[in-house]
Formats: C-alpha cells, structure tokens, sequence
C-alpha cells in the first residue's frame, strides 16, 4: 500500500537497550526545580506507577520522557536514541486539561491516534477505520462509538485515551492520574484494560495519588518528590522513613495484620493541599 | 407569486448587487469554514485584533498610492499577516499571556491607522467604508482575488483538515505525533488574515468578527462533529449574505451591518430552540471542566 510521506522520521529502536532510559535528568523553570538527578530505566512490557504528592514533578515528568518538554540537564533515550524522534510514546491527558465540549465523537478522537501514521494530504482508508473499530472494542467502547464526548463518564473518558493511544501504535504509554475522581467499578474496568494491554507488551508508566492501590495492582512503583525517592517493589519502596522523606508529615501508612498497606493520604488524596 | 419573484430578481438589473450578492456569499461561507477553527480553538479575539490591525496597513497604501483600490489588497495582506506573526512573535518573546500580547498590538496598530487617517482627512469618507464595508463597491477584479485566495484558503483546510483538528483539540497529542505543530498554527493564523483581507470590503474590519464566529457557533448548537459544523455554518453564512444584501436593498441600510444583523438574528432563534445539553456545552467552552 503506498501512501505519501509517512512516518519516516520515526526511530527504529535497538532492542538490546532498556526501552526507556533516563540519566540524571533535571528540570528546572528559572530558580525552583520541577525534576532533580532523576535516573531510572524501564523494560519493554512492565507497568510503572508513579506516585507522589501533588507537585512532585509526575506531569513533567512524562512530558520529558514524550519529548513534549527537554531537561535543563540530563538524557533522555527512548530505544536507544533521543524522544523526538518517536511516535510511539503516548501522553494521555488529566481529564481537566481536555476541552470535552468539542464536538468530535469518540471514534474521532481515537481516531487522532492515527493520523500520523496516515499520513500526510491522505484520508483515514479502510484499514485505518478498522483499527479504530478495534481500539474501541479493546477498551470496551464499541457501543458509544458515535457518541460525543461530553457525554462520557470518567472511566469512558479514560478509556477513549487509551484506545486512542493504541490506535496510535503506541509502545510506551504515559497516563497522568487516569484514576482520579473515578468511582471504583471505573478503577476497575481501568485495570481490567491494563490487564490487556500487559499481554500485548505495551509498557505503561500511570500517575497516582492512591498509595494502596498502587500496591495492589503493581510490581514496580516509582516514588517521586523532583527526586526519585523510592524505585522498586511497592513493600521495599513504601516504607516509612521513604514516605516521611516523599510526603513529609502528611502521610499516615500503616500496615494491617495480614501486611496490606492502610495508608490514609491527609495531603493529596483528593487533590487538595492544606 | 410573480410578485415575489420580481421581488428577489428585481436588485439584480444592476450588475453591482449581482457582484456584491456572489462576494457576500462567498465571503460568508469561507469565514465560516476558517471561523469554525476561531470558535474551537478561542481565537475571537485574535481575530478581531488582526482585521483591526489591517486599518494602518490600509490607510498607509491608500496614501502612497494616492487613492487608487486596486493595490489596497495587497497592502492589507502584507499587514495582517504581519500582524499574525507579530502577535505571536510577542506572546512568545516577552512571557506575556496571549491576549494582553494581542491587546497591545491591536490597540497600537488601530490608534496608527486612525493617526494615519487623520492626517489625511479628505479620504475619511472612503477610508469609513473599510471600517463597515462597502460590498456594492465589488468590482470584477475584488470578485476574482476573493474568488482565488478563498478558493486557497478552503483548499487547504481540505488539505490539512485532520491536522488542525489534532492541534485544535489535543497540542500534546500533535507534539507526540512529531506533527510541526508550530508551523500548523501559523499556517492557521495566516489562513484567518486572508480571510479577514477578502472579507474586509464586504463586512469591514469592525464587524468583522460577526462573520467569523457567528455562523460557526450557530452550527455548534446544532449539530456534534466538525465537519458538519463547518457545513451548517457555511450555509448560515451564505444566507445571511444574501438575506443582508437584499434588505440592505430594500430598507436601505448599510450592508455590511444588515449582514451582521441576519447572522446574529439566526443565532438567536437558535439558542431559543437549540437542545438543551448543547447548550450547556456552549456555555461551558473554556470552562475546560469535564463535569
């Protein structure tokens, strides 16, 4: 099938590299520092969350690493080489940033995912259409295809995105609190699509405020305050001296009899800071 | 029934309401294909402040070409498209906010253009028809620069439509797609001041505005994707043209306001009668919260 100019400016990535790698990356917007010496790397296929409180730099730290945003100091490499150069990361928005008056209905939006790889002065074809159609039933949106997004509840929205970054072919998926302000069956049709996406190899980094949910569902957990305090499984990086280090006194954790993590957030859980 | 007829055929005897009838037509539809990106992406103010800043461009050509129109044309190209870039070029350089970056040069562009027409004051009267439009003073050669950039202006919104939804809706998800959203937003901005240029001797630059955000934010009260948002508005605006054009003929009011007058009536009656939940997201633009 021949169609002009498409994404030729994509990067191959090297496959014997992490596909996400970052070297002391800093950020700083004049004298106060979003992001400070963060390093980590992350294979192909696992789910990171990244928790911390509000302001910790989770936002920055995904458009660093989407190439929206480029560190004042440090590298970036996305499989191999520099972010720019990639389509394959998706960014999906917080719910707030999006305008959900605009009238595009949910196919048209997953649909966006494509438009690169369509490419330049060329309509949707038939296989691109087919992909979207799939994207959707991926997420379980089939039915509100046509429906326009205002109309959507929270965890539609969500999955809208998430369709709409597989319609994009997306490799790396960076969700920016996906979770907030959804009730729980919403949390779990999240997970639930997440759980999909596992099997297919699509690395996920996800934004969250919920400490225990957060260990629940993931074996890596990134704890970030502008530095990286905490890298590793939720029981090694949830601890209480890393904690009162992430979130200062904010935070009570305690851990129940069987182990679960009992946390109540005084800071951040509902977004607001005292 | 032949009285009606002779009623709608009657202007067209003089060959000035046919040329004015096809401009106001025109005009209205490419200001409401290119208007549905002013309304999406809340640049209304942008876009009043580039036909207000055409005025010096227009009083400097008037001056140095003593009087002859054939050449304003180009002169009010050469200044909205710097005005395009300049407004951009300043919101990004001193770390203003956009709209006060806007103000500062819509403002200072309009005082010079009525310094300029002040201190030639025997070419008010002519200069006036650029503030509120002069479309029965059309000529052949107005139709055809009309014809032709609109004409470019459509064929590249065709062209580039699915990218400029992309950075209308999502910048992010244009940053991501390594699309040059950059150059796409210029290219937009420059596609709104040729608008504005060919529209300037239907409508004039201070009603400009009605004409790009009128029609568009009727169809968003109808209807739910953009194409057929941009659809509706085109008929909106083609109507209203027409319908401006003959009471202007018939009640001897000034065209470009009778224009203006129809756009904002049909707006009305359909904010009366539009459903309910669109009208909540009408409202709700820029309020950026997802309920």
């Amino acid at each position: 099938m021949k169609r002009g100019w498409r994404i030729s400016a994509a990067e191959k990535h090297d496959e014997n590299v992490p596909l996400l790698w970052m070297d002391r990356v800093s950020v700083r917007y004049g004298d106060t520092a979003a992001l400070e010496d963060v390093s980590f790397s992350v294979e192909k296929g696992e789910q990171v969350a990244v928790v911390g409180p509000n302001g910790a730099g989770k936002s920055t730290l995904f458009k660093i690493i989407a190439g929206v945003l480029d560190p004042s100091e440090g590298v970036v490499k996305i499989g191999g080489s520099g972010p720019r150069g990639h389509v394959c990361v998706a960014y999906l928005p917080q719910r707030n940033d999006v305008d959900w008056t605009f009238p595009v209905t949910v196919e048209d939006v997953v649909a966006m995912g494509r438009v690169r790889r369509i490419g330049w002065f060329h309509r949707a074809a038939a296989r691109d259409r087919r992909i979207v159609a799939d994207c959707l039933a991926t997420v379980g949106l089939s039915d509100l295809a046509t429906r326009q997004i205002g109309m959507l509840s929270g965890g539609q929205q969500q999955r809208m995105f998430i369709a709409r970054a597989l319609a994009q072919e997306a490799e790396l998926m960076l969700m920016d609190e996906p979770l907030s302000g959804l009730d729980l069956p919403s949390q779990e049709e999240i997970f639930g699509v997440l759980e999909k996406l596992k099997t297919r190899g699509v690395t996920i980094m996800i934004a969250m405020h919920d400490l225990s949910l957060a260990e629940r569902n993931f074996r890596r957990v990134f704890l970030l305050n502008r530095r990286l305090v905490g890298d590793g499984a939720p029981r090694e990086v949830f601890v209480p001296e890393r904690l009162m280090e992430a979130y200062g006194g904010h935070l009570r954790m305690v851990r129940d009899e069987s182990g679960a993590l009992v946390v109540s957030d005084t800071c951040c859980g509902g977004g607001i800071t005292p | 029934m032949t009285d009606l007829l002779h009623m709608f055929m009657q202007p067209f005897q003089y060959p000035f309401m046919v040329r004015g009838l096809l401009a106001a037509v025109m005009v209205g539809v490419i200001c409401a294909v290119i208007g549905t990106f002013v309304v999406l992406r809340g640049l209304a103010f942008f876009g009043d402040a580039l036909a207000h800043s055409i005025l010096p461009g227009l009083a400097v050509g008037y001056l140095v070409a003593g009087g002859a129109r054939g050449v304003l044309f180009w002169w009010a190209l050469g200044t909205a498209v710097a005005a395009a870039f300049g407004i951009g070029a300043v919101s990004r350089r001193a770390r203003l906010k956009e709209d006060t970056a806007i103000g500062i040069i819509f403002a200072g562009m309009f005082a010079l253009g009525i310094a300029l027409i002040s201190s030639a004051r025997s070419y008010a009267v002519d200069l006036a028809h650029f503030l509120f439009g002069d479309v029965l003073g059309v000529g052949n050669g107005d139709l055809l620069l009309t014809a032709v950039f609109g004409g470019a202006v459509l064929f590249l919104t065709a062209l580039f439509y699915k990218e400029f939804i992309v950075i209308s809706f999502d910048m992010t998800l244009a940053q991501t797609l390594r699309l040059p959203s950059r150059a796409l937003h210029y290219l937009l901005l420059v596609m709104i001041a040729v608008t504005i240029v060919i529209s300037l001797q239907t409508v004039g630059v201070a009603l400009m505005l009605a004409m790009l955000v009128t029609p568009p934010a009727t169809a968003y009260l109808l209807v739910r994707r953009v194409p057929a948002m941009m659809a509706v508005a085109a008929i909106i605006g083609a109507f209203s043209g027409a319908a401006g054009l003959y009471l202007s003929y018939y009640f001897g009011v000034s065209s470009g306001a009778a224009i203006v007058l129809v756009c904002t009536g049909i707006f009305l009656v359909v904010l009366l009668v539009a459903p309910r939940n669109r009208l909540a997201g009408f409202f709700g633009r820029g309020n950026r919260s997802a309920g």
